[in-house]
């Protein structure tokens, strides 16, 4: 395997620098779900039935903590990413557990969310609006409670391999996939709860 | 090319048939709306013609002239990459062409959207045709009567039928008066239409809905003032008011003839209101919350 | 669920294929087992990661899906033939217009151009396979466990019946009871993924894997459809993604998206399916004008006529595919403005497509043309096409709409536009490819007999049905009455199918005769090719390239057979290869048995196959795979293997 020690470790084989760019494609294609489903909740946006309205169940607490819990784990994934790329395996692994662990606060926190509206019968089955929502908010915690599994099994092999191209390679595409998962909660964090709330 | 002769015949064939006769439903309009429709289509088939001929002609050429057999033993062809004028025209041409028929589609999409020439100062008469399994109501609100599976209308009097409909989408289609418009569950949507003439015209519903959805027809019979006012008239003495309850056995009905009552079901259950506008009239019935986002 | 509801009965046409569907599986594996041929199953082909074996599955599973879609439509001319027939009765006739768009579309057209695509692809830009290989065989997996779920519906629960386009609120649980529309939203979910995966795939591999020297403009015109396509499905299918996802929470849990009452919008779902709908078509579209490109190009011999207008207009074509949707329901309620926007949007689309088809017409010019039969579909094309161009512009003009709308009419014209574009396409393609695939040419004396069937009865029957739209009929009416004076049209029409599908019986016939009779002495180039794929033998060796090609011009085999311009200068090292993978057929297996069990509402049962699906994933995710090396001797033997003996 042709090996161009130029580049981080991550583009340094051709195998590589496909993977990564097919990733960057498939975030163009995950940026085309999340719009439909964007659109989707726009549409619905006063389509509450007999249910609540978003200002009546929106609670800005959770919201926050949810915000700051997930931008800091963007933060913190970024500082592994740098780890990586000095070759500092402890940093690096320090920082992907503490990204983890923030992804998992903001997995429990927004489960609890949904209990709370649920408690307060804003039921996926209530209204198109709910619908909406919960499937716009679904769809990006099923994709950060994927993010977990993927990231356990990466953190597996970096704990028994090291730094491999092949290691480093499928860690920098996992953060990848994750600061997308926050930009996308930046574009709910704004366009849902905030104007929702006001 | 027996294939293309015969596609060629069959479409000159076709095309001076529809031109000229008067067979074809589509083509035979009765009332000013249809009529724009159907010299709109007529209008493209002659533009399209046109380009057919074009792209035939020029195809019969290039195979007869430089297929292999045609062309001597040694014959090299040459490498030509493209014509810039060649390519300007065959772009501009067709540009102007759209632009052409985006007029006219403009001009008549309008006309045939809103209320039908001659009569833009008349009262239109209003009539809700909504739709329930495979039947259709109508409701002539103004004169508190309704008709199951037949709908009457004055001549020369702009009609406006408000769609609706209890169940899955269906399409309100009388071609010989205008085209189709879906009627759904959750909002109105307006059909405009006028008769020049007197007579029978079919209608039928063409959005598929089910089951019994190739059934799903009526008539739509255009008569004069006189002969309409007094038909109203008629029902409004002889026949049964509409009760709730009876309206609910309708609803439920699959497949039913024709039935007249002497009230409509519009001041027991409205059409519905597109759920998220205030409506214009009764507040409570609406689900929407427009206000919330302030 | 009770049993007798699990299958579906009381149709002596159901049981006779069910018997039917039985004998052939049972007769598929004693054939294996007598032969003993499992582990070649095995080996060769359900774990192969090999594009081109992907593509001939792609296009085995097409043709299997062509019969039952013809089968469908066979049907449905049937019942149609004369006034109130009583051949299938009205829920019945329902079920086959709905599977017969749904599969024609997603899983005939569909895996035809996808299993173009993967055989032709890497040949023509000189690669030794895609960019993923293993994604590769997860697609075309994915692809077949949402074909077979989707047609165990006719014999197991129920086929879907609100048409292929499953509107709202025809398609919920309230007016469509049976799992049908459950099948439709989980079936075509799983193909779709793998369309989406696929789409990536190319893109990669065409962007980063062509041969030294193929800069973009010197790709082939296929590889540049192909490209083209593969961003329309990557933005594209993202949409049915999220409406089938939608339909499924409504009918198996609920939700309220498209329902009648609690602020559900039932013209939402027409939105977001033809979002994905009207590029779709040019999904299925562009990737048979590449084919025509190359092909006329070739028996032409001739250069493609301008062939930057000819990309761009794909472009062009491209980004208008996403503006029009709405002209799929102008009679929706919008506004005439709205409806003339979109005319304007659909209507240009006349203008890049124009300039194509006079391209491809001066592609002949002063050309030295001969007619094989896959130019003979190539050339059919265009006068055909032509007329469903021109119909699809009248259809585009909103206010002449209103009358075209739901009508016959439009039935004839997208099949004008489908069966001479991508059918006509995919056929020519397959004459084209075959020998650079199999080594050895399908029969052209029963290849011309079955395209002038094809293309005369393609006319008989379609044309009638324009005239009929224009004369009232509306579609998916599953019986007339004899006032209405629709019989003799409808007769006409369905003698026409009968002709037609004789046609395409024959091209079946073909394979099977020249599999038998066809002589196998055929050498690289047997059409006198100008691109990547023809230098090398026929068959196709595994790994496509001995060496790796390097290419100065768009045309660089006809450059080394004119000017002497080399193609291959290296000498033949080591070929890096991808190792066969089990594990693309069983999570197609696990994919089918969770789509299964969620049809059904199983939850238990879907629950653990999606989560083996996830366990599959995360193996994979820790397997050390680098591949493997074919050493210098084996690719010189097998080149001599090939080259020597054929040439």
């Amino acid at each position: 395997m042709k090996v161009d020690t130029s580049l981080p470790l991550e583009y340094s084989t051709e195998e590589n620098r496909l993977k990564i760019f097919g990733f960057w494609l498939f975030l163009g294609a995950e940026i085309a779900l999340f719009s439909m489903l964007f659109g989707t909740y726009f549409t619905l946006l006063n389509g509450t039935g007999n249910g609540p309205t978003a200002q009546e169940i929106f609670e800005l607490k959770p919201v926050i903590v949810e915000t700051l819990v997930l931008l800091t784990s963007s933060f913190t994934c970024g500082l592994a990413v740098h780890s990586m790329r000095l070759n500092f395996k402890k940093p690096m692994m320090t920082f992907f557990i503490i990204t983890m662990c923030l992804g998992l606060v903001f997995l429990g926190v927004e489960i609890l969310e949904f209990v709370t509206y649920i408690g307060e019968g804003a039921t996926m089955q209530t209204s198109g609006f709910l619908s909406s929502l919960f499937m716009l908010l679904g769809t990006h915690g099923a994709h950060v409670t994927f993010g977990l599994f993927w990231g356990l099994c990466i953190l597996i092999q970096v704990v028994r391999e090291g730094f491999t191209a092949r290691t480093a390679n499928k860690f920098f595409i996992y953060s990848l996939y994750w600061h997308f998962l926050d930009v996308v909660w930046i574009f709910i964090f704004s366009f849902v709860y905030l104007k929702g709330m006001i | 090319m027996k294939k293309f002769w015969l596609s060629l015949t069959v479409s000159l064939m076709a095309l001076a048939g529809l031109s000229g006769c008067n067979a074809i439903t589509v083509l035979n309009p009765k009332g000013p709306q249809a009529e724009i429709q159907s010299d709109t289509i007529i209008f493209s088939m002659y533009v399209m013609a046109g380009i057919l001929l074009i792209v035939y002609v020029l195809f019969i050429y290039m195979i007869v002239k430089y297929r292999a057999k045609n062309q001597p033993i040694n014959y090299e062809p040459p490498y030509i990459k493209g014509n810039k004028w060649l390519e300007i025209i065959w772009t501009a041409i067709p540009i102007m062409i759209v632009i052409v028929l985006s007029v006219v589609t403009v001009k008549t999409t309008f006309q045939v959207e809103s209320t039908p020439a001659g009569h833009e100062n008349d009262e239109p008469l209003v009539i809700y045709a909504a739709s329930s399994n495979w039947k259709w109501h109508f409701s002539y609100p103004e004169q508190g009567i309704e008709t199951v599976n037949y709908v009457n209308i004055p001549t020369d009097r702009a009609v406006e039928f408000k769609l609706y409909s209890y169940g899955p989408i269906t399409s309100f289609w009388i071609p010989q008066l205008a085209g189709q418009k879906y009627a759904m569950s959750d909002m109105v949507t307006t059909l405009h239409l006028a008769a020049n003439e007197e007579g029978d015209y079919f209608g039928r519903n063409a959005n598929f809905s089910g089951e019994g959805f190739a059934q799903m027809e009526f008539i739509c019979e255009a008569m004069s003032e006189d002969d309409f006012n007094e038909w109203v008239n008629e029902v409004q003495t002889t026949a049964d008011p509409l009760t709730e309850d009876e309206f609910d056995q309708l609803l439920d009905t699959e497949y039913m003839g024709i039935a007249t009552y002497s009230s409509t079901h519009l001041d027991f259950r409205p059409a519905p209101v597109w759920p998220f506008h205030q409506p214009e009239e009764d507040g409570d019935s609406n689900t929407g919350t427009d206000g919330h986002n302030h | 669920m009770k049993w007798d509801e699990f299958f579906v009965t009381g149709d002596p046409l159901i049981y006779g294929a069910m018997v039917s569907i039985v004998v052939v599986s049972l007769a598929i594996l004693i054939t294996l087992a007598v032969t003993k041929r499992f582990g070649w199953l095995w080996n060769e082909w359900l774990t192969t990661v090999d594009h081109k074996r992907i593509g001939i599955m792609y296009i085995l599973a097409a043709l299997l899906m062509l019969f039952r879609g013809g089968v469908d439509a066979l049907m449905m001319r049937l019942q149609l033939a004369t006034p109130d027939m009583t051949f299938l009765a009205s829920q019945h006739y329902n079920e086959v217009f709905s599977t017969h768009g749904t599969i024609m579309i997603l899983f005939m057209a569909m895996p035809f151009v996808l299993g173009m695509m993967n055989i032709v692809v890497p040949l023509q830009i000189g690669a030794r396979d895609v960019a993923f290989p293993v994604l590769n065989a997860i697609s075309f997996w994915l692809f077949f466990a949402g074909a077979m779920l989707f047609n165990l519906s006719f014999i197991i629960g129920g086929s879907p019946d609100a048409g292929w386009s499953a509107y709202f609120p025809l398609a919920s649980n309230e007016f469509s009871a049976s799992v049908g529309h459950n099948y439709y939203s989980i079936a075509l979910q799983l193909s779709g993924l793998g369309t989406l995966m696929t789409g990536i795939n190319f893109i990669v591999t065409i962007i980063k894997m062509r041969a030294p020297g193929m800069k973009l403009w010197k790709m082939p015109m296929f590889t540049w459809a192909t490209l083209i396509t593969c961003i329309i499905i990557l933005f594209a299918f993202p949409a049915f993604t999220v409406a089938l996802a939608q339909m499924m929470f409504d009918r198996l849990f609920g939700t309220q998206f498209f329902s009648m009452s609690n602020g559900g919008m039932d013209m939402l779902w027409a939105n977001n399916f033809w979002i994905w709908g009207h590029p779709e078509v040019y999904i299925v579209i562009l990737p048979a004008f590449g084919i025509f490109s190359d092909v006329i190009s070739t028996f032409a011999r001739r250069n493609i006529y301008g062939y930057k207008s000819m990309v761009f207009s794909m472009f062009a074509i491209s980004i208008l595919s996403f503006l029009v949707w709405a002209h799929h329901f102008y009679t929706m309620g919008h506004s005439a403005a709205v409806n003339n926007v979109f005319s304007i949007a659909t209507m240009a689309i006349a203008v890049p497509t124009g300039i194509k088809i006079f391209n491809w017409l001066f592609t002949l010019y002063k050309g030295k043309i001969v007619f094989p039969t896959a130019m003979l579909y190539s050339l059919a094309f265009i006068p055909i096409f032509t007329i469903g161009g021109v119909t699809g512009v009248m259809l585009a003009m909103a206010s002449a709409d209103y009358q075209y709308h739901n009508t016959m009419f439009l039935v004839a014209h997208f099949h004008y536009v489908l069966i001479p574009g991508t059918v006509f396409g995919m056929l020519a393609g397959v004459y084209y490819w075959f020998p650079k695939i199999f080594g050895f040419r399908l029969n052209e004396k029963i290849g011309k007999i079955s395209f002038w069937l094809i293309a005369i009865f393609f006319n008989v029957t379609f044309l009638p049905l324009f005239y009929l739209g224009l004369d009232g009929m509306a579609r998916r009416m599953y019986t007339y009455s004899e006032a209405t004076g629709y019989g003799p049209l409808n007769l006409v029409s369905s003698i026409g199918a009968i002709f037609l599908a004789t046609g395409f019986a024959l091209i079946f016939y073909n394979v099977i005769y020249s599999m038998l009779k066809s002589p196998r002495d055929l050498h690289a180039d047997p059409w006198d090719g100008r691109t990547l794929e023809w230098s090398i033998p026929s068959p196709a060796p595994f790994y496509n390239f001995a060496v790796t090609p390097t290419v100065q011009s768009e045309e660089p085999l006809w450059d080394y057979k004119k000017k002497g311009i080399p193609i291959y200068r290296d000498k033949i090292k080591p070929i890096h290869m991808p190792s066969n993978s089990g594990k693309p057929v069983i999570m197609g297996v696990l994919f089918f048995l969770w789509g299964f069990c969620m049809v059904f509402s199983w939850w238990i049962p879907s629950i653990i196959f999606g989560a083996a699906v996830f366990i599959v994933m995360a193996t994979r995710s820790f397997e050390r795979d680098d591949g493997y090396h074919v050493p210098v001797d084996e690719v010189i033997a097998t080149e001599n293997m090939l080259r020597g003996e054929n040439q």
